[in-house]
Order: C-alpha cells, then sequence, then structure tokens
C-alpha cells in the first residue's frame, strides 16, 4: 500500500482576486477570458519541489545589510516582520521557501524599468529569502519601504507594501502576494488592493503592528501570517475513498 | 472538506513589474546579494550547480513567447516549470534531476527558454498521462498566478487524460511543435487561440 500526498483543498475563487479586474488596468489585456480548466483529483498532481537550508546565505533575511557596505545599512525606519506560515488547517507549514522584494524607504525600486525621481539607495537592493522552521516560523529584518506613485491613473499610488513569493510543498500550493501596512490610508485607494473584494480578505494582506516585538532603540516590528492552501486527510493509492 | 477549515487561503496578489529583484534579482543586475538565482534549470541544482552526473533522459530546449490580449509581447514575466524525471516519476528532494526550474522573460524579446529533459508517461492504475510539463505564469496584470501544460507534438497525445477534458479546438494551444531542435511553447493570455489554464 502506497502513500500518496492527498489532494489540496479547492481554491476559494470568492475570496482571491477575479482576473479581469478593469479598475486595474493591466488585468484588461492579460486577464483570460476562458474559464479555468478544473482537472479530476485523480489527475491533480500534489508534489512540488524541496528547498533547502543550503541555499540560504547568511544574511539573506536582512535585507538591511544584505547589500549594504561594511559599516553601512539601508536608509529608513528599521523594522522586523515576522509571522508563520500555515495551511487551511492550521497547521504550521515547515521548509516552506519565502521571497521578499520592495521598494526602498523613498519608493523606489532598485531595477532598470523603474524610473522613480526618488533615489536610489547604494545600501539597499530590496530583496531577501528565507525559508520557515519547523512550526512554520520566519522572520526579515528590512526598513519600511515608502509608497510610489504609478501610471495606472492619474494621481495614483501604491500604498507601502512587501511582495512575497510564497512556495509550500505542493507546485500547486504556490502563491505570490503583498503584504500591506496597517493603517495605511493608501490602501483603500489602491486598485490592486482592491481585486479582491471581500473586507476580510483584504484585512489577511495587512501586517499588524506587534510592540511585543518590538525592540527598544532598535526597531518597530509587524505581524504577518501567511496561509497556503490545505490537503484533505490521507488517502492511500488502493482505497482512494478511505479518508 | 473545504467547510471544516478553520483559515482561508491567502489572497494572491500581482506579482507587478518588478518580480526579478526579489525571484531573479541577478538576472536584472541586483548582484552580490545571492551568488545565484534560484531554478536556472532543472538539471541543476536550484543554485546553479548541476546536481550529478547519473542524471538521465533525452535533453531538450523548450522556448517560447508570452502574448497579451492585444498581440503584445509579456516582456516582464516569470515563469517556473516542475515535472517528471525520464521515467515518469516526479524526483525525490536529493535526485540528480530537480524537476523545477525558473526563468525570466527576457526584457526586450519577451522568450523564456528552458533547458532540461524530455518527462516520462505518468501511469497510474486508471489512466496513463502523456509526457508533460507543467508551466506556471506571473506578470504585472495577472490577479493570481496561472497554471497550465506544455505536451509535446511528437508524442502520442491521443489517450491523455487531461487533453480528453478540452475542446478539440482548443487542444493544441497546450501542444509544443518542434522548430530547429526546440520545442516552441507560446502562451496567449486572453483572446484568438487563448491558452488553456487549469484550476488545480
Amino acid at each position: 500500500m502506497t502513500e500518496r500526498a492527498s489532494p489540496l483543498l479547492d481554491r476559494d475563487y470568492n475570496w482571491q482576486p477575479e482576473a479581469l479586474t478593469p479598475a486595474y488596468k493591466s488585468s484588461r489585456l492579460r486577464a483570460p477570458r476562458q474559464p479555468l480548466l478544473s482537472l479530476p483529483e485523480t489527475i491533480k498532481d500534489v508534489a512540488g519541489p524541496v528547498f533547502g537550508h543550503n541555499i540560504l546565505g547568511a544574511r539573506d533575511a536582512d535585507l538591511v545589510t544584505n547589500a549594504a557596505a561594511p559599516g553601512h545599512s539601508a536608509m529608513g525606519p528599521r523594522i522586523l516582520v515576522h509571522g508563520c506560515v500555515l495551511d487551511e488547517n492550521g497547521k504550521g507549514v515547515p521548509g516552506a521557501l519565502l521571497e521578499v522584494w520592495q521598494a526602498n524607504a523613498g519608493g523606489r525600486y532598485r531595477h532598470k524599468n523603474d524610473d522613480y525621481l526618488a533615489p536610489l539607495d547604494p545600501h539597499f537592493a530590496g530583496c531577501g529569502r528565507t525559508i520557515t522552521d519547523a512550526q512554520g516560523r520566519y522572520q526579515f529584518l528590512t526598513i519600511q519601504p515608502g509608497a510610489y506613485p504609478w501610471p495606472n491613473h492619474a494621481n495614483a499610488w501604491r500604498p507601502m507594501h512587501i511582495h512575497f513569493s510564497v512556495f509550500g510543498h505542493a507546485f500547486a500550493q504556490r502563491l505570490i502576494t503583498q503584504m500591506y501596512f496597517e493603517g495605511d490610508p493608501l490602501i483603500a485607494l489602491c486598485p490592486i488592493v482592491q481585486t479582491v473584494k471581500d473586507p476580510q480578505a483584504i484585512d489577511q494582506l495587512t501586517a499588524k503592528l506587534d510592540m511585543d516585538r518590538a525592540v527598544s532603540m532598535d526597531h518597530l516590528a509587524y505581524r504577518f501570517d501567511l496561509v497556503l492552501r490545505g490537503r484533505r486527510s490521507t488517502v492511500f493509492e488502493n482505497r482512494p475513498e478511505g479518508n | 472538506m473545504g467547510s471544516s477549515t478553520r483559515y482561508k487561503e491567502s489572497p494572491s496578489q500581482t506579482a507587478g513589474p518588478y518580480v526579478h529583484i526579489g525571484c531573479t534579482p541577478n538576472f536584472v543586475d541586483v548582484q552580490g546579494v545571492y551568488s545565484a538565482d534560484l531554478g536556472v534549470g532543472p538539471n541543476a541544482d536550484f543554485d546553479g550547480n548541476l546536481r550529478g552526473a547519473d542524471m538521465s533522459g533525452e535533453r531538450i530546449t523548450i522556448t517560447g513567447k508570452i502574448y497579451d490580449g492585444a498581440g503584445g509581447l509579456v516582456t516582464d514575466a516569470m515563469v517556473e516549470t516542475w515535472q517528471t524525471d525520464a521515467q515518469g516519476q516526479y524526483p525525490a528532494a536529493d535526485a540528480a534531476f530537480s524537476g523545477w526550474a525558473r526563468q525570466a522573460c527576457d526584457l526586450t524579446t519577451g522568450v523564456f527558454t528552458f533547458q532540461t529533459i524530455k518527462p516520462g508517461c505518468i501511469a497510474t492504475s486508471t489512466d496513463r498521462q502523456s509526457p508533460h510539463v507543467s508551466i506556471w505564469i506571473v506578470a504585472r496584470g495577472i490577479n493570481l498566478g496561472l497554471h497550465t501544460r506544455i505536451y509535446f507534438a511528437d508524442e502520442d497525445n491521443s489517450a491523455d487524460p487531461v487533453l480528453a477534458l478540452i475542446e478539440p479546438s482548443r487542444r493544441q494551444t497546450l501542444i509544443a511543435s518542434q522548430q530547429g531542435g526546440a520545442y516552441v511553447f507560446n502562451v496567449r493570455l486572453q483572446g484568438e487561440n487563448e491558452t488553456v489554464f487549469f484550476d488545480l
């Protein structure tokens, strides 16, 4: 009897953004118009690659210094961003690869296609990565990114945010999202945030100030948990109904 | 079942135009932070080193471009692939072949190119899936990453259970053609010949 990873729980498409969200202009020509094709459970691939800690460098999760010259650090408010990666059953996901990227404190990305007039910070690249521990926990030290303008509509501004790419244990769990900051008034004005319709779902993407993890005279802290699709209970190949 | 879950999957947000900084920084000249970009090839370790000399299978190249609904090239996308080995098995964590790769589309030409090995058939007690590579696409304007499959024109795809679910006129959107020694797989996000995408 071969144990096989169980199927993932169905995705809730009312909680996720729709493909076509016209207020976010870039979706207009890039959203598929045909419905997604659902695959039968017996065909769904439930596996994915495994990432080991050997890929990580010593300062990969420290954005304040990982691109800084010796003795220097990135400009901006120092913050710790921490939380858990959970599945939908509330269980911590160990070994999840998290990759983050963000603008600097002035709202400028270190990218050849970003020509915003705010200056680059020579001591900040804006990328970091880590792997969750046995309980699914993670943390990054970084600086608070700035809000910045973008060409979606007149006077359009992105709220302060950090991009998260998350790799759980199955390729079908793959997720990219953005973390916002509690209390930012630009959240309500942003058509990318508002591709998510349910206010509770937007709240799920909003990190909360966490004074318990702030360190006096050093850095503030924000708590941000991520949830990946969960699995059904274990299924055995020779009795697929046996769960 | 879904009704008993206590937590909701985090909502997706677009990867945006600067996904490279986080996922392929060396590709956009953000150098000196990571020694190499992850997933430069599934025949390599995640940091670019060959895992071992015992990797078996036919070496192939898959290349393509992504088009929007107006026929415009998408030059800011990132694509990831996941596949079995030549025997049709998803690789173990320490296998010579990782099965996973990541590429940014060229910022000018939009081209992505994977060097990999031809996957095998996936046989179960009930069906036999033709060789294929799973592919996941993110970009500015894509709110939730898009999953689809790359099949091969020189394989017998007539009994594949996934292609059988697709109306015949759209099946060819998932089949890579052979051109000049490579398999060519172009993606159309919207409109005429729109690629079939999956709810996995």
